[in-house]
């Protein structure tokens, strides 16, 4: 479970977050939406400490994030952020490699490639393991980075628009992918989405943030309704019963 | 360095890299042969004379171990840096750390003129642990990862310290001593005098010892972070060994342009990133230019030499455009 308690933060003039107070329990896929700048990734990244709180705590499966060293968190949450240009030439197996760093320091066991190959399997990526990152394709660079925070084995991921810059196909396999990681691994994933209907379709549980705080939390039925989802967007939107569940109009 | 990882069924390589091979092999043949080469050359004759082999002691010896450390020093150094700015176009003198090493150097023979040549050492380093720490301090702040940008702020840096020691030197009558000991050059390698050089070799095991953070380094702040690293204290560690590197050689031997920038690159174009096991390498490829340069340097207006920074300087310059270019037409 994370738990957020009185969480403040003034990030800069126009985001300030707080005061979250939140529960989010373990397990399945957890979808952090909203407008922009609402501060869903600000959230998110304070959740993975990569930013510090002004005020209030934020515990993961019992652990403080300001207070528990850096290594040990290294194995309870991991987080990947939106951005991720690196200018070093790794292969997609080495990158991968680093989510291990927390366990091996860097000196891989054999035990440590054998779980390295498991996640590249675990996303597809055996046919451009030795490739390298700028030579992918911008969908098989984000399963790349995604196969390396998986392949961390933490219990808690943290995903800040992994979505972004895929085209349609990429972002339903990189969805069915995080579906299958959170069923079968048993993680629990927390993701920042743009798009309600793949938050409604995936998600087991649906957090709208607005303006640094948290107008709205429960499953997609509860999220899912027209006064709702107009109200945190501002603007007009009707939800309708799809072929495939329910479905946000809003063209 | 995975010792079991033949166990491995599989037609991949691991993730973690084998570091020796037939190709290393055939790289440190080819160097021997070039530092077997330096041996030779030179305009006494080591091998007719009486005096021969005292000479041979005295100026050859020395001179070719200083090639093979400063080689490797800086296109380590070159390497290290690149991976704290996350930057392919940074190295010791396109960031000022070169020239900060310069000034250090300049102040402790002011202040203390008959300072021995571990002080004016200590000073050098001291200076280029501050200037290179600026550098970073003022990236930082600025966020400026464009490519360009970061060397342009570092060779302004560069001048700005630089134009500060010329006008020192001049004050306090030094502007010859300055110039003579910019323009690297082997050429007053003595036994006697470039024994502290052996210092980078300790820099060069630290390196290898920290590749597998330093990498992580290079992957950002807040990959670093989500592994579990200490991120600030990488980049102390990295600029500490970057300054003893860069502070002992400008003491020795002097500037040695370029030589940090080219060789990562050419090293990551043809084997990616992996430190480690692009280590030895960077520090083998370092050697190698580093001893061209300086026999050409000896040779082409013999019986006189060229310092080896002017050689190093054309040649860097039309790698460092090749460079650029190669990248334009990729992005």
């Amino acid at each position: 479970m994370i738990t957020l308690s009185n969480v403040r933060k003034s990030y800069n003039s126009e985001v300030s977050i707080g005061p979250v107070d939140l529960q989010i329990p373990a397990g399945g896929i957890t979808a952090l939406v909203g407008p922009n700048g609402a501060g869903k990734s600000t959230l998110l990244t304070m959740i993975g400490r990569l930013l510090g709180l002004d005020e209030g705590t934020i515990e993961i499966g019992g652990y403080d994030v300001t207070t528990t060293k850096s290594k040990d968190l290294a194995k309870i949450v991991s987080i990947l952020r939106q951005e991720n240009h690196y200018v070093t030439r790794l292969t997609v197996r080495q990158l991968v490699g680093f989510g291990r760093f927390p366990y091996s320091k860097g000196r891989l066991t054999v035990a440590d490639e054998e779980v390295i190959s498991r996640y590249i399997d675990f996303l597809d990526l055996r046919a451009l393991e030795n490739r390298y990152l700028d030579q992918l394709s911008g969908g098989q660079r984000q399963r790349a980075y995604v196969a390396m925070v998986l392949c961390q084995e933490t219990d808690y991921v943290l995903l800040d628009e992994p979505l972004n810059n895929l085209d349609m196909r990429h972002s339903v396999q990189m969805m069915q992918h995080l579906h299958k990681a959170a069923r079968e691994l048993g993680r629990t994933i927390i993701i920042v989405l743009h798009d309600i209907n793949f938050a409604c379709h995936y998600g087991d549980r649906i957090c709208a943030v607005k303006d640094g705080r948290i107008a709205e939390f429960g499953t997609p039925e509860e999220i899912m309704t027209d006064d709702l989802l107009t109200r945190v967007f501002e603007t007009p939107v009707e939800c309708i019963n799809g072929p495939r569940g329910r479905l946000a109009c809003f063209y | 360095m995975t010792p079991g990882s033949t166990a491995l069924a599989e037609p991949a390589p691991p993730a973690g890299r084998k570091l020796f091979n037939w190709k290393l092999l055939l790289g440190v043949i080819g160097v021997a042969g070039l530092l077997g080469l330096s041996l030779l050359t030179g305009v006494y004759d080591v091998f007719g004379a009486d005096d021969g082999d005292q000479m041979f002691a005295i100026t050859r010896i020395p001179r070719t171990v200083a090639l093979v450390l400063a080689g490797a020093a800086m296109a380590m150094s070159g390497l290290v840096m690149q991976l704290l700015t996350q930057n392919r176009f940074v190295e010791p003198t396109t960031t000022g750390t070169t020239e900060w090493a310069g000034l250090g150097l300049l102040l402790v023979l002011i202040v203390f003129p008959s300072a021995s040549i571990m002080e004016r050492m200590a000073g050098a380093i001291i200076a280029a642990f501050v200037g290179t720490m600026v550098f970073f301090l003022f990236l930082r702040r600025v966020s400026l990862r464009s490519s360009l940008i970061v060397p342009i702020v570092g060779i302004m840096l560069g001048a700005v310290v630089g134009s500060v020691s010329t006008f020192i030197a001049l004050q306090t009558d030094m502007l010859q001593s300055l110039g003579v000991w910019f323009a690297g050059s082997f050429t007053s390698v003595l036994r006697g005098q470039y024994e502290v050089l052996w210092i980078v070799a300790l820099v060069a095991v630290a390196v290898f010892l920290v590749a597998d953070r330093l990498t992580v380094a290079g992957l950002g702040e807040d990959i670093a972070t989500n592994v579990g690293l200490n991120y600030n204290r990488i980049i102390l560690l990295g600029t500490g060994l970057i300054a003893v590197a860069t502070g002992v050689v400008t003491v020795v031997v002097g500037n040695l342009p370029f030589l940090g920038l080219i060789v990562p690159n050419i090293v990551s174009m043809f084997r990616g990133d992996d430190l480690r096991s692009n280590l030895p390498w960077v520090c083998l490829l370092g050697i190698a230019i580093v001893t061209v340069c300086d026999l050409i340097a000896r040779t082409l207006i013999m019986p006189f030499e060229i310092p080896v920074s002017v050689i190093l300087g054309i040649i860097g310059a039309v790698v460092f455009i090749y460079l650029l270019l190669r990248q334009r037409r990729r992005a």
